[in-house]
């Protein structure tokens, strides 16, 4: 805000309006804040940087790439090696599992925590539906290095130490989270709306699905794109999980590069690319959505 | 804000404890699936392993009672003291880094400044890449990038990978956690600056206030609740950093850089499944241990969110 800088004058780049005397606003002065912005653009870079190299890379030749240099202009654009990584991470399987994963992963945690959480939030002077509720909370105190080595033995006993087994406990360790969202987004929702319902017969699933369902909108966005974000990008979990190599979701599948093929960085980068586009491309559509989304999760906790 | 309890203790609609009312049989079937997934996947292994931790187990075969026998063995371990001294001291570095970074970003993306909407959302891509693919190419930055431009400009100490380098790797993994991590806080100090009225700044300025003393007095206390949020989320994640060490370092050079995830994980593959039982045990202490810190920090302060 410009209150901790200088405050440029207002009305030196475009006329004030007419009523206002001294304004000294955050954003309300009409003149952008010049070396704040100089410095915002140059920190991007920080950001920029590291995706210019993996593009960069990623379109070079061979004989380009080994050169050294990252930060050189691709030249000439060699596209061999999408065609390659493509091949070598088998990228539509690796890619549809990912798919699979977190969208299981989403509707998953979405239909089980809204469903606890409704649950929970109508019948809170219960004994049983209070406990349930700080029991699911405890997950926090139980990250996934705490209960991995038994969980990797349990999948393996219930031969779901597969893309299945994966996604089963990618919903597990966002439930708490999302049934605390989600409770205290229920607070907010008047009983009103429910009982006129319940008056013309509606029983209580179909007042789940019709009324109280449309109503969770804005947190069922929060909800799944954390649900998304944590799934779709998650190494950890599936690598030490999924016992078949040719199971592994595009994350994992990236760890090929760092033994056998240790100086195609070209096709290295090419792969990474690959991995990275779809959710960068989705989140540049979608920002507005993904941040708001993002921010809500957050405050509300 | 306050985690514990969402929910009014009594919701004007719902009846009053002690008057109870009777529970339609469709809401157990709501929670149920809930409750038995996470039973099954969560609290049963959790116990089991735990159970474990009290024996020889090797992840296979016969086993017996040893009582106390790998926790005595588990803080005699030079290289288990060693790689809790690293993801806890990696975990402080980082959260500091990572929660003046942000702030300081959010502070200017609060101003008004030109190309604000590219610039945000810019600054916030880095949290919808993979950590280990992000790894990877920053990787290659530090390996083979870096010691180049270091040496074209002559600064001697970057000329080699800071990679091998078993004093500096870990600020590799700094760093990178930090770039992935930047965008989460960012967004939730934009909204704490977001949401404090102007009119505090326009008195103040009125009054003559400096633009440090106006971040002092009037934007840090009022988003203390944001700060203090922001870092018990940033280390409870940073004490499992897995991933970008895997992409990095993978522990090395030697064990410099091993966290407690990772040793954790030798107990699958290394035969000593009981061994590092006892050590999750105790990281499972620790991560109690924070997030109890989290529950005293948050409740008390009267944060309207």
């Amino acid at each position: 805000m410009t209150a901790t800088l200088p405050t440029s004058d207002p009305g030196t780049r475009r006329r004030p309006p007419r009523t206002s005397a001294v304004r000294v606003r955050r954003r309300g002065t009409d003149a952008p804040n010049r070396p704040v912005t100089v410095i915002l653009v140059v920190a991007s870079l920080a950001v920029l940087v590291p995706l210019y190299v993996t593009v960069a890379m990623a379109l070079k030749s061979p004989s380009q790439a080994a050169q050294g240099n990252a930060f050189a202009p691709p030249w000439p654009i060699d596209l061999h090696n999408f065609a390659s990584a493509w091949r070598l991470t088998h990228f539509p399987t690796s890619f549809a599992i990912s798919v699979a994963v977190s969208a299981g992963t989403v509707l998953g945690t979405l239909v089980l925590s809204s469903l606890a959480a409704y649950a929970i939030a109508r019948n809170w002077d219960r004994r049983l539906f209070r406990w349930s509720f700080f029991y699911l909370l405890g997950a926090m105190f139980l990250p996934f290095p705490v209960v991995a080595l038994p969980q990797i033995k349990l999948t393996a006993l219930l031969s779901i130490d597969n893309p299945v087994g994966v996604t089963l406990l990618h919903i597990v360790f966002q439930l708490s989270f999302s049934v605390l969202l989600y409770s205290a987004y229920l607070r907010s929702v008047p009983a009103e709306l429910e009982e006129s319902a319940r008056m013309d017969g509606a029983s209580t699933g179909q007042i789940f699905w019709r009324i109280i369902m449309p109503l969770l909108g804005p947190m069922n966005a929060t909800v799944g794109i954390f649900a998304f974000l944590a799934s779709w990008n998650d190494y950890m979990l599936p690598s030490l999980i999924t016992a078949d190599p040719g199971l592994q979701t595009l994350p994992v599948v990236q760890s090929i590069f760092q033994s056998q093929f240790g100086t195609n960085y070209n096709i290295a980068f090419a792969s990474y690319l690959m991995a990275m586009a779809p959710t960068v491309v989705v989140y540049l559509f979608s920002q507005r959505w993904v941040i708001s989304g993002v921010t809500q999760g957050a405050v509300k906790q | 804000m306050t985690v514990p309890s969402p929910l009014p203790r009594r919701a004007p609609d719902t009846p009053r404890p002690g008057r109870r009312h009777r529970v339609e049989p469709i809401y157990y079937w709501f929670l149920l699936p809930t409750l038995l997934l996470f039973t099954a996947l969560v609290l049963a292994p959790a116990l089991v392993g735990i159970f474990y931790s009290f024996t020889d187990y090797v992840g296979f075969g016969s086993w017996q009672f040893t009582g106390l026998t790998n926790y005595i063995a588990v803080f005699s371990d030079p290289s288990i003291w060693s790689s809790y001294k690293f993801t806890i001291g990696f975990a402080l570095v980082t959260v500091v880094l990572t929660q003046t970074t942000a702030l300081a970003l959010a502070v200017g993306l609060t101003q008004r400044i030109r190309f604000l909407t590219t610039l945000r959302s810019i600054f916030v891509i880095p949290m919808v890449i993979s950590g280990i693919v992000v790894a990877y190419v920053f990787n290659y930055l530090f390996a083979n990038s870096l010691p180049s431009v270091a040496g074209a400009v002559g600064f001697g100490p970057l000329e080699q990978s800071i990679l091998g380098d078993p004093d500096l790797a870990w600020v590799s993994i700094v760093i990178v956690s930090a770039w992935q991590t930047i965008p989460g806080a960012l967004l939730i100090y934009i909204a704490g600056l977001l949401s404090i009225p102007d009119e505090l700044y326009e008195a103040a300025a009125l009054d003559g206030a400096s633009a440090w003393r106006r971040f002092r007095s009037i934007t840090l206390p009022l988003i203390a609740g944001f700060v203090v949020i922001n870092t018990i989320l940033g280390i409870k994640g940073y004490l499992n950093a897995y991933d970008i060490i895997v992409a990095l370092t993978n522990g090395g050079p030697g064990t410099s850089t091993s966290s407690v995830a990772m040793t954790i994980f030798t107990g699958y593959t290394g035969g000593d499944y009981a061994y590092q039982m006892a050590n999750a045990t105790v990281f499972f202490v620790l991560t109690v241990v924070v997030s109890l810190l989290q529950l005293l920090a948050t409740r008390g302060r009267g944060l309207r969110l």
